[in-house]
């Protein structure tokens, strides 16, 4: 090798030596080159055998997530099946912030697909900089969401999720309710089953990538539970009936309000309730303030004289009064210990189909003041009044129906023709609703009845069809309300003109139009209870403002279930003049 | 042809057969048999890592024999002549590396390429092969080992195009330059007591080295020290290639089957981080089938470089084989956290063209030195 070694010029050291130097180096090269290759080997080991089981875990929180599977919220249904709530699947938008910060050019083309202000997204985003996690826009519509998918941003992500719609809108919306941003329940039936209606996310272990993108199933959690759907009474065709021509009423006499139950006699089932102002339920949440309440249900009036039928029939059920019996009205009011109850004009000496079919006050308290309290209060109490009606809905009203031994002669006298005890419309349609099914109470229901409940006698049989026979006459030419006559049936019920209680007394111009009545009053089907709040168009009595609602809406759902006519021919009731009487 | 004993050391194989086909092709056998274990080990775990792209693999395919040829071309090469050609070779890159500074093109935000016309070529890369070569040329031509002044020269020849290369900026490669030249330097046999003065001087400069640094270095070196301090930005690469590294085993998650790397959490994958891949695939007992291809390929290489018969073709053997071995252990330090995160490929295996060419290059030099060794003396 030295030989083969060519020195130049003159060598410091000799061939042999400057090898022998050479392979010094080379060994300590070696040397450091092998504890470099130890150093980095080690490196690998400490990691995949010392290390390995912590950086493994650290590696699955990367990649393997737990996630929630989204599930329907059961349906709100009508009788038939006919979706009044259900939920549809929408996306929802979201972003990592601290990803997002990194990206200003990314704010704009975002800010405009969201249909968003630039600033209002910096401010969102700037609120949670440190978070993981911010939605930027729940429930888009699916142009938005497409739009947002389409610039591809990393750690900008779409999440299913359901919104809630309404296919009735305003029609349902106090019955039915909403659910707020997180699908929970927060007015209406929407909230009252909550429970029942509401879905259990499942959970499932997925596989995701580096760009949160879920890349594969891994096993599944907890399998998703859609909520139960909830079938109601309501008949779709019978509410936006009555809906309609609430609505049509309300405008028409200038109204502040207005609210219509409709019952099915033999079921107690809801058939349709309405009011007046409504909300669409899909629409913008602000504003809505008065419009959410439900008035059939927690709403109380005093009922007026639609009150009377039932002072009637309690005295008609004690024997107290003959049907044919004849009541002295004269001279148009009475005194009442120190206290006056007054009639419109004096009716003089009138049977007791009369004392209904005029609405005498007189008459009325004639009648309540041959019974106890305690007789009168019986009947009230056992037809529902004062107590809730079961129904579940938030914010139900029992009413009031002052105990018997509170009661002077004076307040039982008002309470005969309905000032000094407070109903639901509710309560008011269920007590009508003992006169139809002839003296059996059954409990009013909201949702879809498959068996008939047997009820409660509340009145014998009797005695119903005897008052039912009386409020015939209210409807017709004689009566207060000839204007609830619907041509084919007959019609049994009863106005009511309530002055509103105010501070202090009776309010002087504010009144509830009211009318209750059934058809087909031979063999009654259906009870409908129309209530008019205010209405300021001049006309206010029950029989002109809420009898053609009652008559409009009663003829059609008549109609629409198939019920039998019982009178022959139509009758134009309309054509014959009327004095009213509250 | 008979032989005095004395030089049967020389002889690669048996001196009574003629030289084989491969001798002849002037290509060693075992550094063959490494280069090519290497690269088809590589190829395999870049099928994986490049979410089984055939094309992808396809083209590195493409560049590796564009690689082998250039070996091959190389290895034809007389040592002689390339000692002759070092100075120009030198003088045309550190030209060229000039030329990048003045009019080179942008690139990933930084300026490396020069564009010819008919292809981009970056300078740096020459710069790898013929720095060596030059500061082996100049302790060559001169009586070993070095006096002070050639080895202050000889370390001038080196800083030059390290720094020029340094401003494009390009840290890995500036290093790997840095380094061939140091190798020579070291291999010439320049006293200890300059290396430990040089050492001690360098780290006194440290404070200065810190602030000539850009920030994105000073980032660097700060995230090397503690990874955690920004988990989702500078550290995030480190992190992410260690829980890869780690989660391996000893046996691995199996080929194609990690989910660092397939879940694209693990950045730059096909390129400098495709270490990360095959430790968390193939686990422990990959990396060490990786590792000791290249111990063996490096090995081998120094060997060469003992043999070699004149100063040059044993300065520039050693530095060759020796920045190749920096290659290796820079970026598997990088992916393992052990050294700062510096743009270096894993040689033979990462993703990509230029180092290829440059580092086939240069073991087809090391061939060369090996089969043009002359069997009598002249």
């Amino acid at each position: 090798m030295a030989r083969a070694k060519r020195s130049r010029k003159k060598p410091v050291k000799g061939p042999e030596e400057l090898v022998r130097t050479y392979r010094g180096r080379r060994r300590v090269v070696l040397m450091l080159l092998y504890a470099a290759f130890v150093a980095v080997a080690w490196g690998a080991i400490d990691q995949q055998i010392m290390e390995g089981d912590f950086l493994r875990r650290e590696g699955q929180l990367r990649h393997l997530r737990v996630v929630e599977m989204p599930a329907y919220r059961g349906m709100i249904l009508d009788r038939y099946g006919e979706p009044l709530a259900i939920s549809t699947p929408v996306d929802s938008v979201w972003a990592d912030p601290r990803k997002l910060a990194r990206n200003d050019a990314a704010l704009k083309p975002l800010a405009k697909a969201l249909e968003l202000r630039p600033e209002a997204l910096q401010r969102l985003l700037s609120k949670r900089k440190d978070r993981g996690f911010a939605y930027l826009k729940r429930r888009v519509n699916p142009d938005i969401a497409q739009r947002v998918s389409e610039l591809h941003l990393d750690g900008v992500g779409l999440e299913r999720e359901y919104r809630r719609y309404y296919p009735s809108g305003e029609v349902s919306a106090q019955l039915v309710g909403f659910t707020d941003v997180d699908d929970r329940g927060q007015e209406g039936l929407e909230l009252s089953y909550e429970d029942w209606l509401r879905a259990t996310p499942g959970r499932k272990r997925v596989l995701k990538d580096g760009r949160a993108r879920v890349v594969k199933d891994v096993e599944s959690v907890r399998a998703p539970e859609p909520g139960k759907d909830l079938v109601l009474s309501i008949d779709r065709r019978i509410q936006f009936l009555a809906y309609r021509e609430l609505k049509a009423a309300v405008q028409e006499h200038q109204a502040r309000a207005g609210t219509a139950v409709v019952l099915d006699v033999e079921t107690g089932e809801v058939l349709a309730m309405v009011n007046q102002p409504s909300y669409n339920p899909n629409g913008r949440r602000d504003g809505r303030g008065g419009r959410l309440r439900n008035r059939a249900i927690t709403d109380v009036l005093e009922p007026g004289s639609t009150i009377k039928p039932f002072t009637v029939a309690a005295a008609l059920e004690l024997g107290k009064i003959r049907p044919d019996g004849l009541v002295d009205t004269a001279p148009g009011y009475l005194r009442v210990g120190r206290n006056l109850v007054r009639d419109h004009h004096d009716l003089g000496r009138i049977d007791v189909s009369t004392v209904l079919s005029r609405s005498s006050n007189v008459g009325a308290s004639r009648i309540a003041l041959q019974m106890t309290p305690e007789e009168m209060w019986r009947l009230f109490s056992r037809l529902g009044f004062g107590a809730a009606t079961g129904s579940t809905f938030p914010g139900e009203t029992a009413g009031q129906l002052p105990e018997f031994s509170d009661w002077s002669r004076f307040e039982q006298a008002t309470i005969s023709f309905g000032y000094g005890l407070s109903v639901s419309v509710l309560q008011l349609a269920r007590a009508y609703a003992v006169l139809a099914a002839d003296g059996v109470a059954r409990p009013a229901s909201l949702l879809k009845v498959d068996a008939a409940e047997p009820g409660a006698r509340v009145m014998s049989a009797q005695t119903a069809r005897t008052v039912r026979t009386m409020l015939e006459r209210v409807a017709s030419a004689d009566g207060t309300a000839p204007l609830a006559a619907i041509p084919g049936y007959r019609v049994a019920g009863k106005t009511g003109t309530a002055r509103k209680s105010v501070a202090g007394g009776y309010a002087k111009d504010k009144y509830q139009a009211l009318f209750a009545g059934m058809a087909p009053a031979s063999s009654p089907r259906l009870v409908m209870v129309v209530m008019i709040d205010e209405p300021r168009a001049g006309k206010y009595y029950g029989g002109q403002v809420a009898a053609p609602v009652f008559a409009k809406v009663m003829a059609g759902a008549l109609r629409l279930l198939n019920v039998a006519p019982d009178t022959e021919g139509p009758h134009d009731l309309r054509l014959a003049s009327v004095g009213a009487a509250p | 042809m008979s032989l005095p004993n004395s030089l049967s050391s020389l002889q690669p194989s048996n001196p009574a057969k003629p030289p084989g086909l491969l001798a002849r092709l002037h290509l060693d056998l075992p550094l063959l048999t490494g280069l090519v274990l290497l690269c088809g080990y590589g190829l395999l775990v870049l099928y994986s890592a490049a979410d089984q792209d055939l094309d992808q693999v396809r083209r590195q395919g493409l560049r590796l024999g564009l690689a082998f040829l250039a070996m091959f071309v190389v290895a034809q090469v007389p040592p002689g002549h390339l000692r002759r050609w070092s100075p120009w070779l030198f003088g045309v890159s550190v030209l060229m590396l000039l030329a990048v500074i003045l009019f080179g093109e942008v690139g990933k935000g930084a300026q490396r390429w020069l564009d010819l016309g008919i292809f981009r070529f970056q300078p740096s890369e020459l710069a790898k092969l013929t720095v060596p070569m030059m500061v082996a040329w100049y302790f060559a031509e001169n009586p070993m080992p070095p006096t002070l002044p050639r080895a202050l020269i000889g370390s001038g020849l080196t800083i030059v195009p390290v720094l020029l290369i340094a401003k494009q900026p390009d840290l890995g490669t500036a290093l790997l330059v840095a380094c061939a030249g140091i190798f020579v330097l070291f291999l010439a046999g320049i006293s200890w007591r300059w290396i430990l003065s040089l050492g001690v001087v360098i780290s006194a400069l440290t404070p200065l080295i810190w602030y000539l640094m850009r920030p994105y270095q000073r980032q660097r070196v700060l995230t090397f020290l503690d990874p955690e301090r920004d988990p989702l930005g500078a550290g995030y690469h480190i992190i992410q290639s260690k829980i890869a590294v780690g989660s391996g085993g000893i046996y691995g998650k199996g080929w194609l089957n990690g989910t660092q790397s397939h879940l694209e959490f693990l950045p730059e994958r096909t390129t400098d981080f495709i270490f990360a891949v095959l430790a968390e695939e193939l686990g422990l007992t990959g990396v060490i089938l990786l590792l000791g291809i290249y111990l063996f390929i490096i090995t081998r290489g120094l060997f060469i470089a003992t043999q070699a018969q004149d100063a040059f073709s044993r300065l520039l053997g050693g530095a060759l084989t020796l920045v190749f071995s920096v290659y290796l252990i820079v970026n598997v330090g990088m992916v393992t956290g052990i050294l700062p995160v510096v743009g270096v490929p894993l040689p033979l295996v990462s993703y990509g063209g230029t180092s290829l060419v440059t580092i086939l290059a240069g073991f087809g030099i090391l061939m060369s030195l090996h089969t043009h060794r002359k069997l009598l003396p002249t």
